[in-house]
């Protein structure tokens, strides 16, 4: 039994039909890219997963689990977390407590006992920091932590973004390009960022990216999507050496 | 790093103790001087004012500077607490002698009642954005405050009497009209005092600065920032949301019951319940720092006491009031002046006498 598996999701915006018979199946613990040409539709099927947008068509189970037509909220709950392509961090908020909104739903303690300072508040927020600065160190920002998000540098601000969506302990982590914009320097060290996550958190990961080397060099498997189908889906090297992703998406 | 943090934690309770400081020592200057008999009169009349603006400036405050939302009928909400709190002590004066638990009670009331209202509007509302919201709330202060002008409320030996039609209620004998549409409530017993307007805004100063830093201020202030990124961490918007927007017309609710507990006859007017009002409101809140609840009180208290002292101007007093907002409004941003204020800040005295200490 797959971790994800997806069948047939498909949605339209008036005529255009963005993503069509969206099949995939993901095991627990892969590593998996989905790649194609702008507009092909890989933003709008991470929406759809996330709840963003309603499939016309189509199911999601998530460790057969229906979550199809869920809202964000419950999708997020039910395991899912995701990342932007643009980014989308809690500005004003500084970079722990931008952990600690992701830790929302896994640390509760009630309005009231914030308000009146009762011994579950303090009890809770030091167990919440020490769960934050986990984190933040893994992705090498604990030294940042009291900084205000907005003022981080743009390679640490993505950065932040993963902290934020694993800070909500999810199953599957949906990352939508995270090295876009960054040098080639930092997309190694995120890579390398990208793995140890993977094994410290036991995530599954689906990535969209354009950057080939880090396609290439993590993902154990490779989708690719073109005019919001499917066009080809396996192990990267049958993929990438497919002469119709050659010729649609990566060029000679 | 432990270090740095601990200090952060440290830095927010010195900020707190530095306003509930500045409060306090106003608060015993001003006592200082009635008992030497050295304030104007006008100026003691202006002293509970100044304290149910505050609560209203930094009420406001967490809807317009924490949740970020456009609120324009702050007033409104405050009108909803003055009367039910006014209409709870009339009922309650023969019952309840002790005006201790029955002013408490009708503080609880006016903010019961006042947050109710806060949600009612909310849940219709909050789901719309921006300007909508404005609209929306504006559009509700002015219908509250001309429903209570037609409202007349009566109690005898049955129970209330409510009617918009009927104004003589058919009230048995003995019995007692409470509020009389236009003309309003008159005779609520005048229990307000300055102090307890003080211990108020201190308490509600807390509460927002605790609610702030807790678990549920972080997800208010994360849907403030970025409402997709909230809701794809999980935060229920709408519920945190509310809870922000009925614990800020609570509150007004609370200056309300203030307000009308401080005065001989409370009426439904323009001015004091009016959209000029909530306008005030927000003044205070804008020029205060948007989001910056120590700054909303300093900019209630500069502002109300302001005009009074402008009074000399007569018919231009007005006109010499909106140069003043327009110039503080300019200089209080001034990145010179913001610089000036860092350097000569009160958290530096504080440095400043450690330091000493230490050498």
């Amino acid at each position: 039994m797959a971790m994800l598996s997806v069948s047939n999701l498909g949605i339209s915006f008036g005529g255009l039909r963005a993503v069509d018979s969206f099949n995939i199946e993901i095991e627990k613990g892969e590593l998996y890219g989905l790649i194609g040409p702008n507009g092909a539709g890989k933003t709008t099927a991470f929406n759809l997963l996330t709840g963003v947008y309603k499939p016309d068509t189509g199911r999601v189970l998530l460790d057969g689990v229906n979550i199809t037509g869920l809202s964000t909220i419950g999708i997020n709950k039910a395991g899912i977390a995701r990342t932007f392509q643009n980014i989308r961090l809690f500005k004003n908020l500084s970079v722990l407590d931008n952990v600690k909104a992701g830790l929302h739903n896994n640390y509760k303690y009630s309005t009231l006992s914030g308000i009146l300072r009762l011994p579950s508040f303090f009890k809770t927020e030091r167990l919440m920091n020490e769960k934050a600065m986990d984190i933040l160190k893994v992705f090498d920002l604990d030294q940042e932590a009291n900084r205000l998000a907005s003022n981080l540098p743009y390679g640490k601000q993505r950065k932040l973004e993963i902290a934020r969506a694993l800070a909500t302990n999810p199953k599957l982590l949906l990352l939508d390009e995270p090295a876009a914009g960054m040098n080639p320097a930092e997309t190694v060290e995120l890579m390398e960022t990208i793995t140890l996550v993977r094994k410290k958190y036991d995530v599954t990961i689906l990535l969209i990216e354009h950057d080939m080397k880090l396609v290439a060099g993590i993902c154990e498997k490779i989708f690719v999507l073109n005019f919001g189908t499917e066009l080809a889906n396996g192990l990267p090297s049958e993929v990438l050496n497919n002469p119709e992703v050659i010729k649609a998406y990566l060029g000679a | 790093m432990k270090n740095e943090r601990s200090k952060k934690i440290n830095k927010n309770i010195l900020n707190n103790v530095i306003t509930i400081g500045i409060i306090i020592i106003f608060y015993a200057i001003c006592q200082i001087m009635i008992q030497t008999g050295s304030m104007s009169n006008l100026m003691k009349g202006l002293l509970v004012n100044l304290c149910y603006y505050s609560i209203l400036a930094v009420s406001l405050n967490l809807t317009v500077g924490i949740l970020g939302e456009l609120s324009l009928g702050h007033a409104g909400f405050m009108c909803v607490g003055a009367f039910t709190g006014a209409i709870f002590t009339q009922c309650t004066v023969d019952i309840i002698p002790n005006t201790f638990i029955r002013f408490t009670l009708a503080l609880l009331i006016g903010a019961l009642f006042a947050a109710l209202f806060g949600m009612l509007i909310g849940v219709a509302v909050l789901r719309l954005r921006g300007d909508y919201l404005a609209i929306v709330t504006l559009a509700f202060g002015e219908i509250i405050k001309n429903f209570i002008n037609v409202l007349y409320i009566g109690l005898d030996g049955k129970g209330l009497h409510i009617s918009i039609i009927n104004t003589s209620l058919n009230l048995q004998d003995g019995g007692k009209v409470i509020l009389k549409g236009a003309q309003g409530i008159s005779g609520t017993p005048q229990n307000t005092t300055f102090t307890i307007a003080v211990i108020l805004l201190i308490i509600i100063y807390m509460i927002i600065v605790n609610l702030i830093k807790s678990r549920s201020g972080r997800a208010i202030m994360a849907i403030r920032d970025n409402r997709i990124a909230a809701e794809s961490v999980g935060i229920d918007i709408t519920r945190f949301k509310l809870l922000a927007f009925s614990i800020s017309a609570g509150m007004a609710g609370i200056a309300g019951v203030l307000y009308s507990h401080n005065i001989s006859s409370l009426t439904a007017s323009p001015k004091t319940f009016g959209y000029n009002q909530s306008i005030m409101i927000l003044v205070f809140v804008v020029l205060g720092g948007i989001g910056n609840i120590r700054g909303s009180i300093i900019a209630a208290v500069v502002l109300t006491l302001l005009p009074e002292y402008l009074r000399f101007l007569q018919d231009y007093r007005m006109l010499i009031y909106a140069i003043v907002l327009i110039v503080m409004m300019i200089f209080n941003w001034n990145p010179a002046c913001i610089e000036w204020r860092k350097r000569h800040q009160i958290k530096n005295l504080f440095n400043q006498f450690s330091k000493k200490k230490e050498a």
